[in-house]
């Protein structure tokens, strides 16, 4: 375990508070968060230089010295090397070292080797750390943003669509990263080596100096200009591309309008217009693009034709001195280069500043929730109570329409209030306000005395509770999925396992807090046991085993159970329960005579209702190695079938199933059911067996080509007797897939370790369900109601050894599906009264959240509901605020509020309004 | 485990489907699910929405009719009957329950199958029409005898 001295308390103050506005300026940005780290590398690229230059100068005097022998006349000729004399002297500080012509060539090269070194691992550790500072920042830049989304005001987001958001979070910014490590070493170096130059060139010659210098700075004034064109389409490309990704989000949630209504030829065609209008857009881009490539080339070879033809006209006149050209075109020659990349420099950073400003554009946005709201908060939040205050609250939509005016509302917290009225009669949005879902636009709310708006969502995230109508719920477990609502801040630490985690764990909090991002931990326990009236992990199971029977959801949650994929090693206790329960269905079949109702899975005996696929690997796929068809394929699954000569059998049999299925299905209509039921291929690849039958039926495996091969060697791997009844199966084959599997399973490799469970009559194989655990075998065919039967069985058998809770506790497992829609709404209406009543709130807001039930459940739940706010099992009592779908529930609350044209038309009990003949009593009448 | 071809030979016996040819049979063989019943179990119940014919292969079983508080026998099924084709044509409710009166092995034919295979082959059709007939007859043979009766009491 490995804190910082201060704990917690300091972790929550480097919690960084990210400013609403967005800097404009890319530069000034990069430049605030890593100038030390600029100058740094500034440094390091100019230490760098001197061994540059060196290892840059040291084959000449390679060449020049010992290899063609200069100062080296008479072979026992030595030189001085080394010599240091203080500079601008004659005084001799180091006589040097006197080498031979040999010894000289192996001190330059050892030197040229030792430089190549030295360079190598300066550009080794510039790259690393220029690589790395882009990382960083880039890691920075999208925490912020998302941190803005996490606190943008409600409304923005009916007019952001997700897919542009994250295309904006995870591509646009993409580019930043490589350019953040160069944004200011690239130039100052660049421009420092062009100034030299251009330097150089002046003390050689004032004129073609001039000349060189007059043609940078065209280049420099004229170039930025033809660019603000490129800039401007650059911004469309950027533009029309977040698009694109905006669409095609759009068609991927919107599927089953589109399906239904046969319009995916319409939004077929509008994605083909899209994608012309950016290709047009682009292809504009790259011309200007390489036309502005082309006068900058045209003006770097327009200065020596300058220099050529004014030089040598000079030089013709005797103006000039020749040497001095000569010097001059040399050192333009160095001159290009630098200028040109400076030119790539300037591109680069008006592509990433635009693609930058596009990016803050959409994320600076006004009213921003305060960070400070959001603050981690990892005290606990006392109980709200109280008053609710509402004064001449108005609610307007974007465009101004009015949805609330002048309503004002006083009651208790824990009053049970129900709210009346059709849509858009302002009862809906009501509720969303006192939730924090929708701005007021004038008016006062409080609660308990402080502004709804000031209060930090700490306190109104954590004590009112909220369930919508949409039910949507993130992707994940059952359990997480209700857990959600209860992790606000890092509670308790996590504990590092061993030396190796502490030390990644410490060097992810320096780079946590190197990039700007929060220290808060993910895998701390976030879990806030206490607010759920629990004290551990145990007792919180529990607890949700009861809210799920609180919302009638404990058989669903039994019926997941059976369905869920639990691994053993998450819920040891599960698995050995289940080996106890696969033991008891065994004797029961046995002693009931049901015996042959089951196929149970026997390492030594082939499973007749399997296919030939299972009983050859036997067991269930859990990666994509060993599924679907492909299986028969993989290099390991291939070797096997090789070296245990079944692959020559399967193949023949491939070819028996092919024939068979052309002899019986050729004439058969491709849309007869029965293809779906033998589901060896499509019918439309019927063509293509038969022609392959007609040309390799009777070559024979050795000597048919390895596609035809592949083609026929799938089939038997999904053939089973019962169910295909070809008749293929003979001992002898039965015998060869039994000995192939022991091959299969004895030499398993190591690293595909985790591609399949086998089955193992003493283990629980976490690749299958629950239910098939118990079962362990296949139902057999033919027999009557077998699978009914055996259901029942095993329900009988896990209720008698008391395993209910368990398999429902596997059933929290259950993943929900992305949005939740492996659940019915229903079900998930149910889930999101359970997430909001699992954190105790002293609030309870339901926005016409059971509209998914039918009406005798909306009732039951609603007065379960009613019963636990009034603390009817001892627990703190608690209010309600609750859009009622049927106005006559209504009658079971304390008081109701009726909402009509955006205005609240009547306050009062339940009774007291039935009474006095208003809007209320004609509604329930 | 029973080939194709025996069963093949198990549908051939059975007079409604005498004049398929034996590929056809095959694929009926194919399309259909062979079911074993234990003694006493239900094939298939009164009232129940039918989505299956079935052929009688081999055992015999009875045809039970629910009234208010008894239930009554009406009839024996044997090898190569067909039953339960009334719910699958005119998609009504099961209007009798089939027991097993002994060990009973039957071939299921789904409805999706049953009509195709009446619309493939007029023979089967008009089999069927026969089978239905007969019973249409002996109902109203029945029915004019209860009548009958009733009349005779008074």
């Amino acid at each position: 375990m490995l804190r910082p001295p201060g704990g917690y308390a300091e972790i929550m103050n480097d919690h960084p508070l990210i400013p609403d506005a967005m800097e404009a300026s890319l530069a000034r940005y990069i430049w605030r968060h890593t100038k030390a780290q600029q100058v740094w590398i500034l440094a390091i690229v100019l230490l760098s230089m001197p061994t540059y230059f060196l290892a840059l100068d040291l084959p000449k005097r390679i060449v020049n010295g010992p290899i063609q022998g200069r100062g080296f006349e008479t072979p026992d000729a030595t030189q001085n090397f080394m010599t240091i004399t203080l500079p601008y002297t004659d005084i001799v500080l180091f006589d040097g070292v006197e080498l031979t012509r040999m010894g000289a060539l192996a001190l330059l090269c050892a030197m040229f080797l030792t430089l190549v070194c030295v360079n190598g691992l300066f550009k080794f550790y510039i790259n690393t750390y220029k690589g790395r500072l882009g990382e960083r920042m880039l890691r920075r830049l999208r925490y912020e943003l998302v941190d803005r989304v996490l606190r943008f005001p409600i409304p923005q987001f009916r007019k952001l669509k997700a897919s542009e958001v994250s295309t904006m979070v995870k591509d646009e910014v993409e580019p930043l990263g490589g350019f953040i490590g160069d944004a200011f070493v690239l130039p100052v170096f660049l421009g420092g080596q062009a100034i030299t130059a251009l330097g150089f060139i002046l003390v050689q010659n004032l004129w073609l100096g001039g000349l060189a210098a007059g043609i940078v700075i065209v280049q420099a004034v004229f170039i930025p200009r033809l660019r603000r064109i490129l800039i401007k389409l650059a911004k469309q490309r950027q533009l029309s591309a977040r698009q694109l990704s905006g669409r095609v989000g759009e068609i991927v949630e919107g599927i089953s309008s589109v399906r239904t209504n046969d319009t995916s030829n319409w939004e077929r065609s509008e994605l083909a217009s899209r994608l012309g209008k950016i290709f047009l857009i682009r292809y504009e881009y790259y011309q200007k693009k390489f036309f502005i490539k082309f006068i900058n080339n045209f003006l770097a070879q327009f200065t020596p034709f300058l220099f050529y033809s004014v030089g040598g006209y000079l030089a013709i006149r005797g103006n000039l001195d020749i040497g001095q050209l000569v010097a001059v075109i040399a050192a333009y020659k160095d001159l290009p280069s630098p200028v040109k990349e400076l030119i790539d420099w300037d591109q680069q950073r008006v592509d990433v500043q635009v693609k930058y400003s596009q990016v803050t554009e959409q994320f600076g946005v006004d009213n921003m929730v305060d960070a400070k709201l959001q603050m981690p908060d990892k005290a606990r939040i006392e109980s709200l109570d109280g008053r609710i205050e509402v004064s001449n609250l108005a609610v307007m939509d974007d465009s101004g329409a009015k949805l609330i005016e002048h309503a004002s509302y006083s009651g208790a917290i824990n009053e049970k209030v129900a709210i009346v009225g059709g849509v858009n009669s302002g009862a809906e949005t009501f509720v969303d306000v006192l939730a924090r879902l929708i701005p007021a636009s004038s008016g006062s709310i409080q609660i308990n005395g402080r502004q709804l708006s000031s209060l930090p969502e700490a306190i109104t995230g954590r004590r009112i509770g909220y369930a919508g109508s949409d039910g949507f719920l993130p992707q994940s477990s059952l359990e997480d999925s209700i857990i959600y609502t209860l992790r606000h801040a890092p509670l308790r630490p996590h504990v590092d396992q061993s030396p190796e985690d502490e030390h990644k764990h410490a060097l992810e909090r320096r780079e946590t807090k190197l990039s700007g991002n929060t220290p808060l931990e993910y895998s701390d326990d976030w879990i806030d046991y206490e607010s759920a009236g629990v004290s551990n992990e145990d007792e919180l199971t529990q607890h949700i085993l009861k809210l799920l029977k609180f919302v009638e959801l404990d058989n669903d949650v039994h019926d997941l159970g059976l369905l869920a994929i639990v691994d053993a090693e998450e819920f040891p206790e599960l698995a050995d329960s289940i080996l106890e329960a696969r033991r008891k269905m065994r004797d029961k079949l046995e002693e009931s005579g049901m015996s042959a109702h089951v196929e149970s899975f026997d390492p030594e005996t082939y499973n007749a209702e399997a296919t030939i696929g299972e009983n050859l690997f036997f067991g269930r796929p859990i990666g994509r190695e060993f599924a679907d068809a492909a299986a028969y394929n993989h290099p390991y699954a291939s070797r096997i079938l090789k070296d245990t000569g079944l692959d020559a059998k399967l193949y023949a049999m491939g070819i028996e199933i092919a024939r068979t299925m052309h002899e019986l299905f050729a004439d058969l209509s491709p849309d007869d059911p029965l293809f779906d039921q033998f589901s060896f291929f499509r019918p439309e690849e019927m063509g293509n067996y038969q022609g392959a039958l007609s040309r390799h039926g009777e070559t024979g495996f050795d000597a048919a080509p390895g596609d035809i091969r592949a083609m026929f060697l799938k089939l038997p791997f999904s053939y089973s007797e019962p169910k295909h009844r070809f008749g293929l199966m003979t001992e002898d084959l039965r015998q060869a897939i039994v000995d192939a599997r022991h091959a299969f399973r004895d030499n398993y490799p190591e690293d595909l370790k985790g591609a399949i469970a086998f089955y193992d009559p003493d283990a629980y194989n976490n690749a299958s369900s629950v239910e098939d655990n118990v079962i362990f075998g296949r139902i057999a065919s033919g027999i009557a109601e077998a699978p009914e039967r055996i259901r029942a069985l095993v329900l009988e058998i896990l209720a008698g050894m008391g395993l209910d809770d368990t398999i429902r506790r596997a059933g929290l497992y259950f993943d929900i599906g992305a949005g939740g829609k492996r659940l019915s709404h229903a079900q998930r209406q149910k889930i999101s009264i359970v997430r909001a009543v699992v954190k105790q709130p002293d609030l309870l807001i339901m926005n016409r959240a059971l509209g998914g039930l039918d009406p005798r459940m909306q009732k039951t739940l609603l007065e379960r509901i009613i019963a636990d706010a009034t603390g009817s099992d001892g627990k703190a009592p608690y209010g309600l605020l609750w859009v009622v779908s049927q106005p006559q529930l209504a009658e079971l609350f304390d008081r109701v509020l009726v909402f009509k044209d955006g205005s609240l038309v009547e306050d009062g009990k339940p009774g007291e309004l039935k009474a006095k003949g208003g809007h209320f009593a004609r509604i329930v009448a | 485990m029973s080939s194709i071809m025996d069963e093949v030979d198990l549908l051939r016996r059975v007079p409604l489907f005498s004049q398929i040819d034996t590929a056809k049979l095959k694929l009926l063989a194919l399309a259909s699910e062979r079911l074993r019943y234990a003694p006493g179990q239900v094939v298939m119940r009164q009232g129940d929405t039918g989505d299956a014919a079935f052929v009688i292969i081999n055992g015999e079983a009875e045809v039970v009719i629910h009234n208010a508080h008894e239930e009554q026998v009406v009839a024996h099924l044997g090898r190569n009957d067909i039953v339960g084709e009334i719910a699958i044509l005119c998609d009504v409710p099961r209007t009798a329950t089939i027991r097993a009166s002994g060990d009973l092995d039957v071939l299921k034919i789904t409805k999706d199958r049953f009509i195709r295979l009446l619309s493939d082959f007029p023979a089967v059709s008009i089999g069927v029409m026969r089978v239905l007939a007969d019973r249409l007859a002996r109902t109203t043979q029945e029915l004019y005898s209860a009548q009958a009766e009733l009349a005779a009491k008074g």
